[in-house]
């Protein structure tokens, strides 16, 4: 087997790096996971982290309560800059669920072992990113109760949707992108619930996990049907999520504005989008092994991986920059090349540097061995490339808006108040979610590191 | 030889995916379809040694990836040509490259749903209760422990004779499973 292995995976590394600590079994893998949500008491932290989250989703709340009572005029967006922060921190949180499905569906499928303790609570932050990804259109059509106009419905009206708009493709490209996650997310669950089922002590855990596991019970007969089903899942989920994001970005690439209208968009989207994801995986990940020792599961090789991961990516964006100005420079078209200049020189020129610093110069720390095995220096790390990532998009936005065709277009934009109240909301709203799953969901899949317990137990023999 | 028996049929249990893997081997080799293996985890062999074919949920997806991609495709083309027509410049009704995105995203759903459905639909699960949960000690079946349980509805049942054949492979807490 380690003939055909590339020399960077030999067992000579994997030895000095696991993907899990030496010497667990089948039943010290179970307890450890389960134990964190059957037996471990709720940490004073736990409750302190989970207030300041739900008191941030309650920012979101008003927010959005006061934008329904007002309309979209409490926003900083005008005419010519319509899109704003609602759709900067859409694209955004669209982008930060990519990491989720990539790593549970393409690691996957490439036989990657050490997606296993990551793959769970990357696909449960996927599901979270989009659930607060999925507000921000929503709120921004200005009549949210009207938002099922976008849907295919028999109305009395014989109006159908647009299906030639880019809008209308997004909302199915992230409606299908939501019922997927979740669905490959829940099938992985199925087993790992039956487990808390069947170790739960009081009752109504035991119904309540008993209820949600559907009556699972380990029969070969249903794993042989269940792997079938998570590997097509898994084969689905991969060009689902390459589409996703490249949907997002033919809502800025079919229109002609400049700046927006290059055929780039698509791939490089696609990069920045998994960038942000494994960023925000780093973001979690490193205070989660921390918090409840999980350590021997999520290993320095992980963090490593995930390292490795970014930069590559990274580079993939450094590279979609790059061409983005060489492109608009040498089409000689005047309206690019003065967008170009724009940003480097603009209104919002301190933002595109900024951009280019978070993400494209500091993550080349990331090249040395040292750095990617400082767990402080990556969760650093991993915050500047999520902020670098926001102002990507803000820059893409925003430059492009207030630079149309003729100068009597032009504009300025400025966030409000109630701008930043909803994007820091959402960001509670997220924390939120992240805080209620691992205490009731076990954030690692217990029966793939079973599995790989038993895989890592025949490499020794 | 139609005898209904009072009970579900006859289970031992496992330490490791080794012996179950023999296990299953044996009852097999004697002759019993009926049974079933339990295991925490996708054993690898395990579908093999139990004979298990080729399963339906594949063709479902395919099914399922089929009708949201055509249908989705003939949706729109219906509700963009026919139904609703719009003339935007003169520029044709039937603009099927601006349909794939969606066309696309549909066909994903539709084989989504349908692997997922039907997976559960074919283990025929939602399922409550099961005879096996009447085994005190299968509550490890998800955590730690493999069981085999040889059915009674086997043409070659019998409850000793299942016994017999377990001990022989080395389970441990062979017990019998209530029917409910």
């Amino acid at each position: 087997m380690s003939v055909e292995q590339p020399p960077f995976d030999s067992p000579e590394i994997r030895r000095l790096t696991p993907v899990i600590g030496p010497g667990h079994t089948f039943g010290s893998v179970t307890d450890k996971i389960s134990s964190i949500v059957l037996t471990r008491p709720t940490s004073l932290g736990w409750y302190i982290g989970f207030l300041i989250a739900f008191s941030l989703m309650g920012v979101m709340t008003v927010a959005i309560g006061w934008l329904v009572i007002k309309g979209v005029g409490i926003w900083g967006i005008n005419i010519p800059i319509g899109w704003g922060f609602a759709i900067v921190n859409f694209v955004w949180w669209i982008g930060i669920g990519h990491a989720g499905t990539l790593i549970s569906a393409i690691l996957f499928l490439l036989n990657q072992k050490w997606r296993t303790s990551i793959n769970r609570f990357a696909e449960a932050m996927t599901l979270f990113a989009v659930a607060c990804a999925g507000i921000f259109p929503l709120i921004h059509t200005g009549r949210p109760w009207m938002a099922f106009y976008m849907f295919p419905y028999p109305s009395t009206m014989g109006l159908w949707p647009q299906f030639r708009s880019p809008l209308i493709w997004d909302v199915f490209a992230v409606s299908t992108y939501g019922t997927v996650s979740l669905m490959f997310w829940f099938v992985g669950l199925i087993p790992d619930l039956a487990t808390l089922r069947d170790r739960a002590v009081k009752k109504p855990l035991k119904i309540i996990y008993g209820m949600l596991s559907m009556g699972w019970r380990g029969s070969a007969r249903h794993w042989h049907r269940y792997q079938s089903a998570y590997l097509l899942l898994a084969g689905l989920a991969t060009p689902l999520v390459l589409s996703v994001h490249t949907v997002v970005s033919f809502d800025f690439a079919i229109a002609i504005v400049p700046g927006w209208h290059t055929t780039i968009f698509p791939p490089y989207f696609v990069a920045g989008a998994i960038y942000s994801g494994f960023a925000m995986v780093l973001t979690i990940a490193i205070p989660l092994r921390k918090v409840y020792g999980l350590e021997d599961f999520i290993t320095m090789r992980h963090l490593d991986n995930m390292a490795k991961v970014m930069l590559a990516t990274g580079l993939i964006v450094a590279y979609g920059y790059f061409f983005e100005f060489f492109m608009s420079s040498y089409s000689g078209n005047k309206f690019d090349v003065f967008l170009v200049q724009q940003r480097l020189h603009g209104p919002y020129a301190p933002f595109y540097f900024a951009l280019i610093l978070c993400n494209i110069l500091t993550p080349q720390l990331l090249w040395s061995y040292k750095m990617r095995h400082n767990v402080t220096v990556l969760f650093i790390m991993s915050i500047v490339v999520n902020i670098g990532m926001w102002l990507e998009r803000f820059v893409i936005v925003v430059i492009s808006l207030t630079r149309d065709f003729v100068p009597s277009a032009w504009g300025r934009y400025s966030p409000t108040f109630w701008d930043w109240a909803t994007f820091i909301g959402t960001i509670g709203m997220f924390v939120t979610l992240l805080f209620l799953f691992v205490r009731v969901l076990p954030a690692i899949s217990i029966a793939e590191m079973r599995e790989l317990v038993a895989e890592t137990s025949e490499e020794k023999k | 030889m139609q005898h209904r028996s009072h009970i579900y049929g006859v289970m031992g249990e496992f330490g490791t995916p080794e012996e179950l893997l023999h296990a299953v081997e044996k009852v097999r080799e004697a002759g019993y379809r009926r049974f079933d293996a339990f295991a925490p985890f996708p054993v690898e062999g395990l579908s093999e040694a139990l004979g298990l074919k080729r399963n339906l949920v594949p063709a479902i997806t395919l099914l399922g990836g089929l009708a949201g991609g055509v249908g989705g495709f003939f949706f729109q083309y219906w509700a963009m040509a026919i139904t609703y027509p719009l003339n935007i410049g003169g520029r044709p009704l039937n603009s099927w490259p601006a349909f794939i995105p969606v066309t696309f995203e549909l066909t994903i759903l539709g084989a989504s749903l349908a692997a997922v459905f039907g997976m559960l639909a074919l283990n025929k699960l939602p399922q409550p209760n099961h005879p096996v949960f009447n085994v005190h000690r299968f509550t490890h079946a998800s955590s730690d422990r493999f069981f085999v349980c040889i059915e009674s509805k086997d043409r070659k049942f019998d409850l000793a004779e299942c016994a017999r054949l377990l001990q022989e492979v080395h389970a441990h807490h062979i017990t019998e499973v209530a029917l409910d």
